[in-house]
């Protein structure tokens, strides 16, 4: 029986409802999807979709964007002609009070590197940088991200700090060869501990998909003033000590947030820091190396050094064994005067007590 | 006697198919995304990030429903995705379920005003809101700024006019769709 002839014949699926059932399909494939994503647990996931995606979405996203960065320089000439002379105004005033600054910050470095060598402190090495040209820029609520053009191939990892000329602006979240994912310090999942330049408070600045992360579990009392200086801690040992991140500010909501130095520059350039933790810092035989840096440049004595040291040594240990003994029938002989002083006062005063005595009473009765 | 034959006029049939209604405006939705994220700034602003493919997510239960249209909706959801860097499968639903709501309530929907277009579209696109608000909740377990949710969700009611500029291009009024 050929399909024209059954039961079948006249049987039609409304349009509408098999879109339904299309929807359905579609809404339980993107709820997989979703459960299925374990990018915030680091774990790898649908981490090689990601990078193959990133890698073609670069070039791409580059040749789309190269009419809107056109339109970008063409709005930033307007804006230099138009503010040229505010402008030079402003980097006068501030160039007259950097310049008292410049000479502070010469001299404190100066005596900042002489107590480092008198207490053998070992100070964090250089990090190298890579520079990097954004290549697009997610600005919603749900994630702040951005795609930058170095990846693997310049030695950029998963977790690499990344700056701007002003301050922090995030890390490197995914990397595959030519691109790297950098999740700002914006973003919802964005968590980094940081510090308080003035009172050495430490807090974690959360992003919450605004332009102003907020600051959480702030320790100390009065820890925060509007102005303070934010810098990242270190705490953890996701990013160096002392990274400039912006100054305290009061939300609308009465929170306490950070505004960004990052904010203040360029947004298309930055640079990667090509940190992963404490443990790059320094090889394995210095972190051996004894504390004190006068103990690691005394030369090792000659023997004739060390008879001396004995010798020294000997005098010393007969000298002290002398005055010991000197002391001891100090001691004794003082101990043995205290006794027969003793005994001399206790003989003394029996007499003294025979002489007092009063004379027998006349026997009358024998008369 | 020769018989004068009219000269039959070749018929211009333009025939709608889904690469005219649904892939061509699919791929100029994820162009435009593309160049909106251009990391720069323009007279110190920033571009705008409206969501533009909730302009599909509205228009085509309108234009008629299809079996393509959500299997569309959902690739073009996760290549925003994987543009933006969201957790894969966060737009996709989003928008399924603005198709969704506006392909259950599209008898009350279609022919209607401008005006009301624009109160429904707003109100499909804050359900889409919802859902991304509500998933990212979850997931990063504190709930993203409502500030930052309002200025994404600008922008993308006032990229209306395109959606309704495509129900009225591709609507063919057909009432067995209705």
């Amino acid at each position: 029986m050929s399909l024209r002839e059954s039961p079948f014949e006249n049987l039609r699926v409304p349009l509408g409802w098999s879109a339904g059932g299309a929807l359905l399909i579609a809404v339980a494939l993107a709820a997989f999807l979703l459960l299925s994503d374990r990018s915030e647990a680091d774990e790898a996931g649908h981490e090689p979709i990601r990078q193959t995606f990133e890698s073609g979405a670069a070039p791409v996203g580059g040749i789309f964007a190269a009419p809107v960065r056109w339109l970008g320089q063409v709005s930033d000439h307007v804006d230099d002609y138009f503010f040229a002379v505010s402008e030079n105004r402003r980097l006068r005033e501030e160039l007259a009070d950097l310049q008292a600054e410049r000479d502070a910050v010469v001299a404190l470095r100066n005596l900042n590197s002489q107590y480092e060598a008198l207490l053998g402190l070992r100070v964090e090495p250089d990090v190298p940088l890579v520079a990097a040209r954004s290549v697009s820029e997610a600005r919603g609520p749900f994630r702040r991200a951005r795609l930058i053009d170095v990846g693997r191939d310049r030695g950029v990892e998963i977790g690499n700090p990344v700056i701007n000329e002003h301050g922090l602006v995030g890390r490197i979240t995914g990397v595959s060869t030519g691109v790297s994912r950098v999740l700002l310090v914006t973003d919802v999942t964005s968590q980094v501990p940081i510090l308080i330049d003035r009172t050495d408070a430490r807090a974690i600045m959360r992003g919450d998909g605004s332009g102003n992360p907020r600051l959480e579990f702030v320790r100390g009392d009065d820890a925060l003033e509007v102005g303070d200086r934010v810098l990242s801690s270190g705490d953890g040992g996701l990013m160096p000590r002392g990274l400039p991140i912006g100054v305290v500010a009061r939300g609308i909501d009465g929170t306490w947030r950070v505004k960004l130095f990052s904010d203040r520059g360029s947004i298309d350039f930055v640079r990667v820091m090509l940190f992963d933790d404490f443990s790059q810092l320094a090889d394995g035989s210095a972190l051996e190396a004894p504390p004190l840096a006068g103990l690691n440049t005394a030369p090792p004595p000659s023997p004739e050094v060390v008879a001396r040291i004995d010798d020294a040594q000997g005098r010393r240990r007969a000298e002290a064994d002398r005055q010991a003994q000197a002391e001891r029938e100090a001691r004794d002989r003082a101990a043995a005067d205290a006794r027969a002083r003793e005994v001399a006062a206790r003989e003394a005063a029996a007499r003294q007590a025979q002489t007092q005595a009063p004379p027998p009473a006349p026997d009358w009765g024998a008369e | 006697m020769r018989r004068v034959v009219p000269a039959r006029r070749a018929a211009a049939v333009k025939v709608v198919g889904p690469v005219q209604w649904i892939l061509l405006p699919a791929l100029a939705v994820l162009a435009v995304t593309l160049l909106l994220a251009t990391p720069i700034k323009v007279f110190g602003l920033t571009l705008p990030e409206p969501v533009t493919p909730l302009i599909l997510a509205f228009a085509w239960p309108l234009i008629r429903p299809s079996v393509l249209a959500p299997l569309a909706l959902l690739a073009v959801g996760l290549v925003v995705d994987l543009f933006w860097g969201n957790r894969l499968g966060l737009w996709p639903l989003g928008l399924l379920v603005a198709y969704g709501v506006v392909l259950v309530s599209r008898s009350y929907i279609s022919g209607q005003d401008t005006r009301l277009l624009f109160a429904w579209y707003s109100g499909v696109t804050a359900v889409a809101f919802f859902v991304g608000y509500l998933v990212t909740t979850m997931t990063a377990h504190q709930p993203p700024s409502l500030i930052a949710l309002f200025f994404q969700y600008l922008p993308t009611v006032l990229i209306f006019p395109a959606a309704n500029w495509l129900i009225d291009r591709f609507d063919d009024g057909d009432l067995k769709f209705r």
